[in-house]
């Protein structure tokens, strides 16, 4: 054993790699990748494309949640602002619907931040309160039908390609870098952490805890907002009843499987998006493997529990501690 | 007092919703679900207008999907002695003693759409709902009729696990092509009634199947999952209306742009007009004393490329779908 494996990590892109394979073994085609119409074609590439919107939730969510935060409307807000995106694509502008849309996102986050930092409302409830009104306001923007469009500038975000890659992955891809930039590249990762694990500490020794807080739920409601446009691109219209119906849930889900303690404080914005993955390569496999769609949360299900139990430090204790008392029993026969 | 703020809100929403209906001499009350969906508000759309073709003052109370509010809603056109009350119902339970209140004071009660559990059923004069069994048979009788005898593999984008218009759905197709041993399905999944799980579930089927070239169909158990397997194959490079047949049910206005281009084959309707029979029902019981059935089947009528879909769209555009 001289090789010795990162302590962080390894469960993720170990468990994203068995769900792959297990995908190949269901679907033997699974990493049959061809070009069609100059743009990457394969049920690999469609994991990614597919995970795009969640992974770029788990991106701001990630930051929320290193701040022991959490951030429920993120769905919501995906639904509003790719009702304003799809609403506004065939009379504006791109620049115009993005800026609208990202806009309206940005709004939705310094709302939540507001709530969270200035009133101390806790954030699963400042966060409800969105979650639970933000479907009615994308509900009221689109009057309750499916709002269709057919400009082709704002269907690239969803359906077209960059070198090959479906722009959903390309927009991930940058996001993360960006977001990575940001928070690593500057000691405002730190900050972050230093914040979650312990505000009174933090504002004492002079971080800005308030604004912190508010720029990491704009931050978020960012992501979300570009993860709106991307649905809704896909789809050539924006749907308020289902646009990012529970996907904040899949997002936190992806926060958590990349390792980021809901208590705050260290986080990995690269392992959330990996969980983001994790979650699509399961749909996917779930999709192509033919069985029957009752199943497809219970299978779901026993996956998660196995990524999360192949993280947890204690698990790994008590099977140690098994492993002993099992070959103590075993030698114990053998005496007898 | 709060029955008062509600006879006060109901009367002034009757007077917003009544609008047009001159020498009403008749006047009914319409518990609807609320706007769950683009169908449902074609539904009250279609409900008014039907209204006003015979002169019934017609009041709409939204229930916001709950049953509370409905019971409100249905207590209030009891106190107020309408001739009638409609009733969507949003589940299927918990209506007895309600029912019973309006059976008392010689209301006919219809039911739209949904029917009540069974130990109600005489309390309400009949229910005018669809087969949606009957709908998934249309979809998969046409579908043996259009291939004619030669070998048919179909691809299923299921509703929602567990609602009942899936599993009828699904049941009714089943049963429609089961005397063609042609025609096999040989996936199925749930595309959870949406445009954007239809897409992704297209996109694996289409991987799953040699890259579309085993799939002859594809059936949908509603058209927005189709309009999105439609992009899905058309991205693949798929000709859908030609290459792939596809059948869906519903017929809501989107998937006559796409018969009209050629990219979608066929649709069952799910109408939206379920108070017409309805009023035709309680004008004969009132007037001549017909007692109507107690099921009355709405007509699940097949619309394909020859039924000029373009014209259809328009008709049906501004329903609020």
């Amino acid at each position: 054993m001289a090789v010795r494996l990162p302590r962080i990590g390894t469960a993720q892109i170990v468990a994203l790699g068995l769900i792959l394979v297990a995908n190949w073994i269901v679907s033997p085609q699974f990493f049959d990748i061809r070009v069609q119409d100059g743009r990457l074609f394969g049920s690999l590439i469609d994991v990614f494309n597919r995970g795009a919107p969640v992974a770029l939730l788990s991106i701001g969510m990630v930051l929320v949640i290193a701040m022991r935060g959490i951030d429920l409307s993120v769905g919501a807000v995906m639904a509003i602002c790719g009702a304003i995106a799809a609403s506004l694509a065939d009379s504006h502008s791109l620049p115009v619907v993005l800026a609208a849309a990202l806009g309206a996102g940005l709004l939705c986050g310094l709302w939540n931040g507001l709530l969270v930092a200035v009133l101390g409302i806790q954030p699963i409830v400042a966060t409800l309160i969105l979650m639970v009104a933000g479907r009615g306001i994308a509900q009221l923007i689109t009057e309750g039908r499916i709002v269709t469009f057919t400009s082709p500038d704002l269907a690239f975000l969803g359906g077209g390609s960059v070198l090959g890659l479906p722009t959903p992955v390309v927009l991930t891809l940058g996001m993360m870098a960006l977001t990575l930039l940001l928070v690593r590249g500057t000691a405002l990762g730190l900050m972050i952490e230093a914040t979650g694990g312990n505000p009174r500490a933090s504002a004492l020794a002079g971080i800005g805890t308030r604004l912190i807080t508010v720029a990491v739920y704009v931050w978020s409601g960012l992501c979300a907002a570009l993860a709106g446009i991307v649905a809704s691109a896909d789809i050539l219209g924006a749907d308020a009843n289902n646009a990012g119906l529970w996907l904040e849930l899949d997002a936190i889900l992806a926060v958590v499987i990349g390792g980021t303690s809901l208590f705050g404080g260290r986080f990995s914005i690269l392992l959330a998006v990996v969980g983001a993955f994790i979650i699509q390569a399961m749909n996917t496999g779930i999709l192509l493997s033919g069985f029957p769609p009752e199943t497809n949360l219970v299978v779901k299900a026993v996956v998660v529990l196995t990524v999360l139990l192949a993280q947890s430090p204690r698990l790994g204790g008590h099977l140690a501690g098994l492993g002993v008392l099992f070959s103590r029993s075993k030698s114990g026969g053998k005496r007898r | 007092m709060n029955l008062r703020a509600l006879l006060l809100a109901s009367a002034v929403s009757g007077a917003l919703f009544s609008f047009g209906a001159q020498a009403a001499d008749m006047t009914i009350g319409f518990s609807q679900i609320g706007s769950e969906s683009g169908w449902r508000a074609a539904e009250t759309t279609v409900s008014k207008a039907e209204a006003a073709k015979r002169n019934i003052t017609f009041k709409i109370a939204d229930a916001q999907q709950k049953q509370e509010n409905q019971i409100k809603a249905i207590r209030s056109f009891v106190a107020q002695g309408v001739d009638a009350i409609f009733l969507a119902p949003v589940v299927a339970t918990g209506w007895d003693s309600v029912l019973k209140e309006a059976q008392e004071a010689k209301i006919p009660v219809v039911l739209l759409d949904r029917d009540i559990d069974p130990a109600g059923k005489d309390l309400y004069l009949t229910a005018v709902t669809s087969d949606s069994v009957h709908e998934g048979k249309v979809a998969g009788e046409w579908l043996v009729k259009t291939v004619a005898g030669k070998p048919c593999n179909v691809v299923e984008l299921q509703g929602t696990v567990g609602a009942s218009v899936a599993t009828n759905r699904k049941k009714g197709f089943e049963d429609g092509i089961a005397g063609a041993s042609n025609v096999k399905i040989v996936r199925s999944q749930t595309g959870d009634f949406t445009r954007a799980k239809g897409k992704e579930v297209m996109e694996s089927f289409i991987k799953a199947e040699g890259g579309g070239k085993n799939i002859c169909a594809v059936y949908a158990h509603n058209d927005d999952m189709m309009v999105g397997a439609i992009q899905a194959m058309k991205e693949a490079g798929l000709k859908p209306g030609t290459e792939v047949l596809t059948v869906s049910i519903d017929a809501v206005p989107d998937i006559f742009k796409a018969m009209a281009a050629g990219e979608a084959n066929a649709t069952v309707e799910l109408t939206p007009n379920m108070a017409g029979p309805a009023f035709d029902a309680i004008i004969a019981f009132k007037e001549k004393g017909t007692v109507p059935p107690k099921w009355i089947q709405t007509e699940s009528k097949l619309y394909t490329q020859a039924d000029n879909p373009m014209a259809v769209y328009e008709s049906k555009k501004d329903l609020g779908y």
